[in-house]
């Protein structure tokens, strides 16, 4: 069976919804940002990084079977936690799937604040980035 | 007598919720909240007067007029001013120093030198690197230590003949640090610079005088001080003022407009283009009435029970480090928890009602010294509790351990 990104997001609005407040919510992203080894530290380079006014992301992109392989870090722990679902939904997809992709499934997990363009974690560019890598492996496979 | 309940009923806004707790409001340095007092004379404006000013024969455009340079008048006297026309309106400190470094473009030679602190905000920084860039003219800065506190020694061995300007802000907005600017000031007149204190930080604690303090400029903005947004001031001795030239053409500013020459207005107008935040100014008055009302010794004393009190408790917590040790700050508490970013810290708080401000605080060099990608800053004003501290302190114990 394939799994679909609209699978995977909700998959997380499920867990998510379990959760009873924000503590619960937050201390499950938190946990999420500490166990995972998101990035080879080769590829945490200055071209790989993007920077917010508060944290910083970096973000690598390969393709592995026609599907494209994230992985991302970043300094702040909750920034990487929600990284870690951001790399869950997209990393394993074909460019095209991410490219048609949204993600409203943020609002309904309630963390919509830190994607907020205002509020300069690096997250708003890093979607933007992941999406950019897909047009670009999407112009490579036509 | 200072009765703090008394005074937390004049500001509304005290009284809110933000995700479900009360606010307890820590992001003073940034922007101050507003007192009933400061909301009604917005309000009576537009209800009331509201009309462009300095132009119109008719009598709503005059009572404008009348408030307007009366507001101009308070800050005359507050600040100590020898003249009303030394007082400039501008949209704030930003635009203040832009206006006199835009200025100075035009008197600066190649290799003359400016001086500026390692403890500028962003926008004591910029202007001067891009009046450098157009001048030729050299930027040096005097070092800070460990303490964040300014290395004067090395402030005497910048300053010479060379020397045309110097910056400094009077209180550092990332640490609280109150420069020692008597003696900056006095040390920059020796060598014949001129001098340009950043007065944003300070004002909200401190009344100063600027013709005691013999600066050549002082800028804040009034929306630190209980004021508005969008409306600060430029203090520029009589003589430096008319020796600047206007930064922005437009109405106002002029005496006589042909197509041949144009002649300036006297000032304060000259540095005045265009129609001004009328409002603002008025509003920013009565914000100086509010405050004169509770009294700055007053203010002073209360808010350094509090930077004390917040000082011992929050170093109860463990792994906590203070930066911006002086013993001579504001109320400003500068703090990171080990091995956690600041970012992370701010967001549990604000999870729990309290508003910090996290990030670079537009100071980077200072963050770089102490190489740390920022702090949790919470600045405290004389509106503020004890009790709200103790919520603060519970706050952070419950983001260090949901974080370490």
């Amino acid at each position: 069976m394939i799994v679909t990104i609209k699978d995977i997001q909700n998959d997380i609005i499920d867990e998510f919804s379990m959760f009873e407040d924000w503590e619960e919510r937050y201390q499950y992203m938190i946990d999420l940002g500490k166990e995972l080894p998101l990035i080879d530290d080769q590829y945490k380079t200055e071209s790989n990084i993007i920077k917010g006014c508060q944290s910083k992301v970096w973000v690598h992109a390969e393709m592995k079977d026609d599907k494209i392989v994230f992985t991302a870090d970043s300094d702040a722990i909750i920034t990487k936690g929600i990284i870690a679902i951001l790399i869950r939904v997209f990393s394993n997809q074909s460019p095209k799937d991410i490219i048609d992709a949204d993600t409203d499934f943020i609002e309904k997990i309630g963390l919509k604040e830190h994607l907020s363009p205002t509020r300069a974690n690096g997250l708003v560019s890093m979607i933007k980035q992941l999406k950019m890598y897909a047009i670009a492996y999407q112009t490579q496979l036509n | 007598m200072f009765n703090v309940e008394d005074i937390r009923k004049d500001f509304p806004i005290l009284s809110r919720k933000v995700n479900g707790k009360p606010l307890v409001y820590f992001d003073n340095a940034a922007t101050s909240q507003t007192p009933q007092q400061v909301i009604d004379v917005i309000v009576d404006y537009y209800s009331n007067y509201n009309a462009n000013i300095h132009r119109g024969v008719h009598s709503l455009s005059q009572e404008a007029t009348d408030k307007y340079e009366q507001a101009r008048k308070k800050i005359q006297t507050h600040f100590n001013a020898k003249f009303s026309h030394e007082i400039i309106f501008t949209s704030g400190t930003t635009h203040s120093i832009n206006l006199v470094a835009n200025g100075f473009s035009s008197i600066l030679k190649q290799d003359d030198e400016i001086i500026v602190s390692a403890l500028e905000h962003h926008s004591n920084i910029v202007p001067w690197q891009m009046l450098c860039e157009r001048t030729g003219a050299i930027l040096k800065v005097i070092p800070m230590n460990q303490e964040g506190e300014l290395v004067m020694a090395d402030y005497d061995k910048l300053l010479s003949k060379k020397t045309k300007l110097v910056f400094v802000n009077h209180v550092s907005n990332a640490l609280g640090t109150i420069n020692p600017i008597e003696t900056i000031i006095k040390k920059a007149h020796e060598a014949g610079a001129a001098i340009l204190v950043d007065g944003a930080q300070a004002c909200p604690h401190i009344k100063p005088d600027v013709q005691a303090l013999d600066v050549d400029f002082y800028v804040a903005s009034a929306h630190k001080m209980c004021g508005p947004t969008g409306v600060g001031m430029l203090y520029g001795k009589e003589e430096w003022l008319n020796k600047l030239p206007p930064y922005q053409g437009g109405g106002e500013m002029i005496a006589e407009v042909t197509f041949e020459k144009t002649t300036y207005a006297a000032l304060p107008h000259k540095f005045e283009a265009g129609t001004p935040n009328i409002c603002g100014g008025i509003a920013f008055g009565a914000a100086l009435d509010y405050m004169n009302a509770v009294g700055f010794d007053v203010i002073a004393k209360y808010e350094h029970q509090l930077l004390e009190y917040a000082t011992e408790k929050l170093l109860e917590i463990e792994g906590l480090k203070i930066y911006g040790t002086s013993l001579n700050k504001t109320s400003v508490i500068s703090f990171n928890l080990e091995g956690i970013h600041p970012y992370d810290v701010g967001t549990i708080l604000d999870k729990m009602g309290i508003a910090v401000r996290t990030g670079h605080h537009c100071a980077q060099p200072i963050m770089d010294y102490y190489k740390i990608p920022g702090t949790v800053r919470a600045s405290f004003s004389f509106y503020n509790t004890k009790e709200e501290i103790d919520s603060l302190v519970s706050a952070v114990k419950k983001a260090n351990m949901m974080l370490a």
